[in-house]
């Protein structure tokens, strides 16, 4: 059996803080790690590696070769082997041409039985590269998987977090899966794994090595854009309501109510 | 778009490599030089000192927009109820139709759930495109993605919405593919460009550090998924009547390729101090064990849990576990509620990162309004039974 | 020192396991019942610390001396006493075995060892003979095929939970000094081994440390470590290593204290601003970090001279020993200083590390036997 799963490197979104005075995002120090969910996805496929040991998990990125780092930590948990994408024509995709992009490498890779992904990525928080990579594969895709179930011979059956419950859904592979933070917990990398990590190959591939048109893939290939960014307005100082208690009471639910927190 | 350095005006500078949120530019000699990690967010351009950087025409190319019109929302329900968020993107999906001068239109997908028709043209449909088969009647990947795709294939929308609920998100990227489009995810704003009646859609980004408003210009339908308890429900006008659409239904073999076997419903779990929206705190203030009762009501009353301060766990008046703080939890909920409690460092040490904080004291000159964004100087006792009330409503 | 990736990929693991692992909740708890969780231990064997420097043909991952202490640097800025854990296996407990075991020897020692079946400690001093080793009087007389040991170790770090000990006792009564040592594995559960009772000490509490009573202890001769009457050579090559240990665990904990240092700093506000605005704390500060930086390069430094296999390895682990330890202590002096009330109450993290760190110039050599042997080494 082989299992494929998508790993995307990603900043620390918990360590950015927004600069109060001048308003802009302050990313000195903040480390590029494994995304959460991807870790999570990785794990699942290691978790059948266990059950299964000639099983191989191949993992798949794209990014910018400083990504490799982040493979290297997939290889040191117990995946098998690791492709990433790389080029500058990738640079700029929205979710749309990412998923054009990974799914041409998954397609080089050859084949496989499952694909695992992450539900989505804490730099953007889409949760769309996923099912899109699976839609362009021609492939059914279960997301926000938090549980595994049974892996059968042509079908897998699985738990699919809802917000006030789950569904257990049978899907035929090969299929796309993607994982939430429930469905387990990542293991860590072990010693000995660092050190085999470091003495196998990174596969490295750009538009050309997986048959991309350069006008199909990146910013060319991006239906979205973006217009313009900005930091949130700061927290101002705080307000001391007033009045009597019945008053401030009422006027603090109206506050509340009005920033959607109630 | 693209984002250009203009070497010319480059003096070197290294503004830009620091507010590059995707860590996406290096210097390459004296200059800066854009790497294929930049999602064009526009960060760089607005701090360049040198007016340095630029977006430029990428050469993208696109679809004919002018054969598509109409705003359209997809109308999820499960168990052949309408959810919440639908309702909300009708609100909102009216405002944009009649900004652009075009009509409401609402997908309904389900088994039999005729009489949800009604209720959307209540809530202001003014079209429905209403698929009923069994295959349709719990959500299902495949089957809602191939009538929605034919649909939109065949009526040409030019905005579609759809609710960000583990449903939409699911629904929206497939669609998007089929349709060769763009899909914004989890917007908190949506408008309408008065000048070229673009939708302008605009989403929390980087962890809710970075806001980013997304355009997909050349591309149709745009697409956006939309945060559920954003926007505002409409009124609902009884009688209100629209245009009935009924959308063709086949499924060939192989098209469906996951079933759903059982929904297994409302499994709430006791939530932790740390995973918590909702924390309610009490403090030495409260004088008396029995005070956390009172905080147990309002905390019940929002749906979140208690919290505690460091002296009132050391009084023995709750258990640790509830402790916020240094030696306690830290925690970050949306709405911290602080009452009785003066703010002493340890304690704002482990909630002040909190979105919103209201402390309810005493005291005037307590620590903890510092850190509030809204204040209450009053005694508890008054202050959250009146609370109480005012929810109760 | 400019780090490899692979080291880096090193540390953020083990910064990792034990910050997730070691939590407020589980070290206060340690603290109290004076028991680490074997759940963890397990753990720890699992992800590879327990083998980090022990050659691959051993059952280890056969890492270089910087990765070991950068791993014992990380778990000691959590938890000094989870740095002894990962730390005793690669340094006095399998350094003997790794330098003189027998084929045989490392199957049934060293490998259970690193797998975390078995412990394994280290019987050097004694009541009467501490760094100067050549004062040791436990004694082991050759009987047929046994030798028949009598002696009493002190301050042994995990005897209480050791399966084996590696005990170094005189062969040669008439040798002078250092000559005539031998080492040997012997079973903690053989009869005539007893431990004393566990000290009560002052930091570094999870981890038991008494005295080994031998008392005619039967000790086959297939369980000598290396050659006969070379035993004194084993130990103290052994002991440098642990040196690096130490300078690891003293820059980990130093690590700590200026975190924790710097954060109180930013947050406590006296004055109507926060105490980092004063020049007296933050001066204080500076200190602490430039000479932290400076052990941490000490450090660093000897750990790859002691790979490269320079001649001046052993003095350069002596002074990062000797230099990282007593820096150790100023800068948790300070950092309880600087945290004020709070940095004596056993709530903050300081008060703990001020308490742990107060070992690290003692054992494995005091800073004064330390710098006998830098002096030594220069004056010879």
């Amino acid at each position: 059996m082989r299992i494929i799963v998508c790993a995307k490197q990603v900043p620390d979104t918990n360590e950015v803080k927004i600069d109060p005075v001048k308003g802009t995002l302050i990313r000195d120090g903040v480390p590029s790690i494994l995304n959460p969910d991807d870790a999570n996805a990785l794990e699942a496929a290691l978790q059948v590696k266990d059950k299964n040991p000639d099983t191989v998990v191949s993992v798949i990125s794209m990014g910018p070769p400083q990504a490799c780092y982040m493979l290297r930590e997939c290889l040191a948990m117990g995946a098998d082997d690791a492709y990433l994408l790389s080029s500058r024509a990738f640079g700029g995709a929205d979710t749309c041409a990412t998923s054009t992009t990974i799914a041409a490498g998954i397609r080089k890779m050859g084949d496989y039985d499952v694909i695992f992904a992450g539900r989505q990525a804490i730099d953007g928080d889409t949760a769309q590269v996923g099912p899109q990579t699976a839609r362009r594969l021609g492939l059914p895709v279960v997301t926000y998987v938090q549980k595994i179930r049974e892996l059968k011979e042509g079908s897998i059956v699985v738990e699919r977090q809802l917000e006030d419950g789950y569904e257990v859904i049978e899907c035929k592979t090969p299929c796309v899966l993607t994982a939430v933070k429930e469905l387990n917990e990542p293991r860590y990398m072990t010693i000995g794994g660092i050190v085999e990590a470091y003495e196998k190959e990174i596969t490295i591939w750009n538009e050309n090595d997986v048959n991309l048109d350069p006008n199909d893939c990146g910013l060319k290939a991006s239906p979205t854009q973006v217009f313009k960014s900005f930091t949130p307005p700061p927290k101002g100082k705080g307000e001391m309501l007033t009045g009597t208690v019945s008053e401030m009471v009422n006027s603090l639910v109206t506050k509340l109510t009005e920033k959607h927190i109630l | 778009m693209a984002v250009r350095i203009i070497a010319e005006k480059c003096k070197g500078c290294q503004k830009c490599l620091k507010n590059c949120p995707f860590d996406a530019i290096t210097m390459q000699g004296k200059i800066a030089d854009i790497g294929p990690a930049c999602t064009n967010c526009g960060n760089c351009i607005e701090n360049c000192p040198f007016d340095a950087i630029e977006k430029i025409d990428d050469g993208n190319k696109g679809v004919d927009i002018t054969l598509y019109h109409d705003v359209w929302v997809f109308a999820e329900q499960r168990d052949n109820k309408l959810m919440g968020v639908a309702i909300e993107l009708l609100g909102e999906g009216r405002r944009l139709a009649d900004e652009i001068g075009c009509r409401l239109c609402a997908v309904l997908c389900g088994d039999k759930v005729d009489e949800l028709v009604a209720e959307l043209y209540e809530y202001g449909a003014d079209v429905v495109y209403y698929a009923s088969a069994p295959e349709l009647k719990t959500y299902n990947t495949d089957a809602y993605t191939k009538v929605i795709y034919e649909a939109i294939v065949k009526y040409k929308p030019e905005i579609v919405l759809l609710g960000a609920t583990h449903i939409g998100r699911d629904l929206g990227p497939c669609l998007a593919v089929h349709c060769g489009t763009g899909l914004t995810a989890d917007c908190t704003k949506l408008e309408i460009d008065p000048e070229d009646k673009k939708l302008m859609q605009t989403r929390p980004a980087f962890g809710g550090n970075l806001m980013a408003t997304i355009l997909c210009p050349r591309h149709r339908p745009q697409m956006s998924t939309v945060r559920p308890g954003v926007m505002t429900k409409p009124e609902r006008v009884s009688g209100r009547r629209g245009e009935l659409v009924n959308l063709d239904v086949k499924f060939a073999d192989g098209d469906i390729r996951m079933q759903v076997l059982e929904v297994v419903k409302g499994l709430t779990e006791q939530v932790s101090l740390t995973d918590a929206k909702i924390i309610v705190s009490g403090g030495n203030g409260l004088g008396k064990p029995e005070g956390f009762e009172l905080i147990k009501k309002l905390a019940d009353k929002l749906g979140g849990v208690v919290g505690a301060s460091r002296a009132a766990v050391d009084n023995g008046w709750i258990d640790h576990s509830h402790q916020v703080g240094q030696t306690g939890t830290t925690v970050k909920p949306e709405l911290y509620i602080a009452c009785g409690i003066s703010g002493a460092i340890q304690h704002l040490a482990g909630m002040q990162t909190s979105k919103t904080i209201v402390a309810i004291n005493k005291d005037e000159n307590a620590p903890i309004f510092e850190v509030a964004d809204y204040g209450i100087v009053g005694d508890l006792y008054k202050v959250i039974p009146t609370l109480l009330e005012v929810l109760g409503e | 020192m400019i780090l490899s990736e692979k080291h880096e990929l090193i540390r953020k693991l083990c910064r990792d396991f034990a910050e997730k692992e070691l939590t407020k909740e589980i070290l206060d708890e340690v603290e109290e019942s004076g028991v680490f969780p074997q759940e963890i231990l397990d753990k720890m064997a699992k992800a590879g610390f327990y083998g980090i420097k022990i050659p691959k043909e051993y059952g280890g991952s056969g890492c270089d001396t910087l990765s070991y202490v950068i791993m014992v640097e990380e778990f000691a800025r959590v938890s000094p006493v989870a740095s002894l854990y990962v730390n005793s296996p690669n340094s006095l407990g399998g350094g003997p075995l790794v330098m003189s075991a027998t084929p045989e020897q490392v199957e049934k020692y060293l490998k259970p060892s690193i797998t975390g079946e078995k412990v394994l400690c280290f019987g050097l001093t004694e009541p009467g003979a501490g760094s100067d080793a050549g004062g040791t009087t436990t004694t082991a007389v050759e009987d047929g095929d046994y030798y028949i040991i009598n002696g009493r170790k002190t301050f042994i770090t995990l005897a209480p939970l050791s399966d084996y000990a590696v005990i170094y006792a005189k062969t040669d009564k008439n040798a002078k000094g250092s000559r005539g040592i031998s080492a040997f594995l012997v079973d903690m559960h053989a009869p005539g081994v007893s431990c004393g009772k566990p000290e009560n000490k002052m930091g570094l509490i999870g981890c038991a440390t008494s005295d080994i009573v031998l008392e005619d202890v039967r000790v086959h001769k297939s369980d000598m470590l290396g050659e006969k009457d070379r035993g004194f050579i084993n130990a103290m090559k052994t002991l440098d290593g642990g040196r690096l240990g130490v300078s690891a665990q003293s820059i980990g904990v130093a690590q700590a204290c200026l975190e924790e240092s710097i954060k109180y700093a930013k947050e406590r506000k006296q004055f109507g601003k926060p105490i980092a605005k004063f020049q007296g704390i933050s001066f204080m500060i500076a200190d602490m970090a430039a000479k932290l930086a400076a052990a941490r390069e000490l450090a660093y430094n000897a750990a790859v001279l002691k790979d490269k296999g320079d001649k001046d390895a052993s003095m350069y682990c002596s002074m990062a020993k000797y230099f990282a330890s007593e820096v150790c202590n100023e800068i948790a002096g300070k950092a309880v200083q600087i945290h004020g009330g709070y940095g004596y109450i056993k709530d903050y993290k300081v008060e703990r590390m001020y308490r742990d760190c107060r070992v690290f110039t003692i054992f494995e050599g005091t800073s004064q036997v330390q710098q006998m042997v830098i002096s030594g080494n220069l004056l010879k």
